[in-house]
């Protein structure tokens, strides 16, 4: 089996914080932990091929550094692809998931890296594939590499993955179907007794972690460039875009330029989580046009912007709704907007 | 910046501009109350909101 290995400039050996702006390069074989990485492969698998990347050149350049390193591994004829260990190391923790997600994606190969449930790589990756939970101590590695090797080599031969506790990979969110001894209300019980006499318990239901999102800079609002977006379902007539109103996978822009007051006859609701007949009536009771408009003629803010941005937000799995708002997010700084205001139901 | 009646779930995700709206049926609206009331307690909650995209 031939591997493609990717580490970062530290790692690769060529050196600390000041090579982080190096371009991708390559060396033939392995290097660093990708020797140790070999020998828990027992002799089945050789890395072919290390990719060496600058943190900061990976981060910044990251289509760039993923379409050349598919090719690189395109050219090894790679079985498999590794990235890190990447501990707590969050640029190289980014591009180890991306370039991972883009193998298993665009080339159908088992791709596998390892990092700290903190590393900011493992929660925008883990539902897509395997991270091994390295932990934040890099002197680890040895371990680390070892049970990597372990979960690729099932990967690679089809085997069923065991739970993440088992494996010793990070939770990806995912449900999976399974025989069970004990029916959910004496397992219910079971937890309770024990959580009462304060033994030791695992619940089967663990609630997803949000990191803090970091607070943008003030803005100044006399000049600010304002968008509106509402998760609220407030879609044109006709429902153009067909925003679905429950799991919502698109998201619209609509024009509100030259209005000054949304009417209730122009628009209806895609949202199957609440009571639509007041907004409907009038759509500025979800998002507040009429108001923006006069606060825009008084010179309170600069400029609204001649369109809003709508979805749905109801019953919608995780990885939908970060890529949404990914996508939103984007648009927002290409138009050169200064604030939004979402409003939500 | 974010107006929402369900201001658990917006702290839950970690957002950290928030104002509460006024029900989930009509975040910045009243159906209870005159239109001009209505339009007032809007433009209440919208000032809220531009007041903290300020600090």
């Amino acid at each position: 089996m031939r591997i493609v290995h990717y580490l970062n400039q530290f790692f690769g050996g060529l050196g600390g914080e000041e090579h982080a702006g190096t371009a991708l390069e390559t060396r033939v074989g392995a290097v660093g932990p990708g020797k140790v990485l070999e020998q828990y492969f027992g002799g089945e698998c050789q890395v072919m091929t290390t990719l060496i990347c600058g943190d900061n050149y990976a981060v910044e350049n990251q289509d760039a550094v993923i379409d050349l390193a598919l090719e690189q591994i395109r050219v090894a004829k790679a079985d498999l692809f590794v990235a890190g260990p990447c501990f707590l190391a969050g640029r190289y923790g980014m591009a180890a998931g991306a370039l991972c997600v883009a193998v298993q994606n665009k080339l159908h190969i088992p791709a596998i890296t390892a990092m700290a449930a903190e590393n900011p790589g493992a929660d925008l990756n883990r539902e897509f594939m395997y991270i091994v939970d390295s932990g934040d101590n890099g002197a680890k590695m040895r371990e680390v590499l070892a049970r990597m090797a372990a979960l690729a080599q099932k990967l690679m031969r089809g085997e069923s993955i065991g739970s993440p506790g088992v494996e010793g990979y990070l939770s990806r969110g995912l449900i999976r179907d399974q025989f069970v001894e004990r029916s959910a209300g004496q397992r219910l019980v079971d937890m309770v007794l024990k959580k009462f006499k304060g033994e030791a318990f695992e619940s089967e239901m663990s609630p997803t972690q949000f990191a803090s999102v970091p607070l943008p800079p003030a803005i100044d609002l006399a000049s600010a460039k304002v968008m509106l977006v509402t998760d609220g379902g407030l879609v044109p007539k006709g429902n153009p875009d067909k925003i679905q109103g429950s799991a919502a996978t698109r998201w619209g822009v609509y024009s509100i330029k030259d209005c000054q007051d949304l009417k209730g006859a122009d628009y209806e609701i895609s949202h199957g989580g609440y009571d639509p007949q007041f907004v409907r009536q009038d759509p500025d009771r979800l998002v507040p046009l009429d108001v923006m408009r006069d606060l825009e003629r008084e010179g309170v803010i600069g400029h609204l912007h001649e369109e809003f941005i709508s979805t749905s937000g109801l019953s919608n799995p995780l990885s939908n709704t970060r890529r949404m708002g990914r996508e939103m997010a984007v648009r927002a700084k290409e138009l050169g907007i200064d604030a939004i205001i979402l409003t939500s139901t | 910046m974010q107006i929402t009646a369900a201001l658990p779930v917006a702290k839950m995700v970690g957002a950290n501009r928030l104002v509460l709206g006024n029900g989930i049926v009509h975040v910045v609206g009243d159906a209870k109350v005159s239109a001009e009331d209505e339009k007032k307690l809007r433009r209440k909650l919208v000032e809220q909101a531009l007041a903290a995209m300020q600090k």
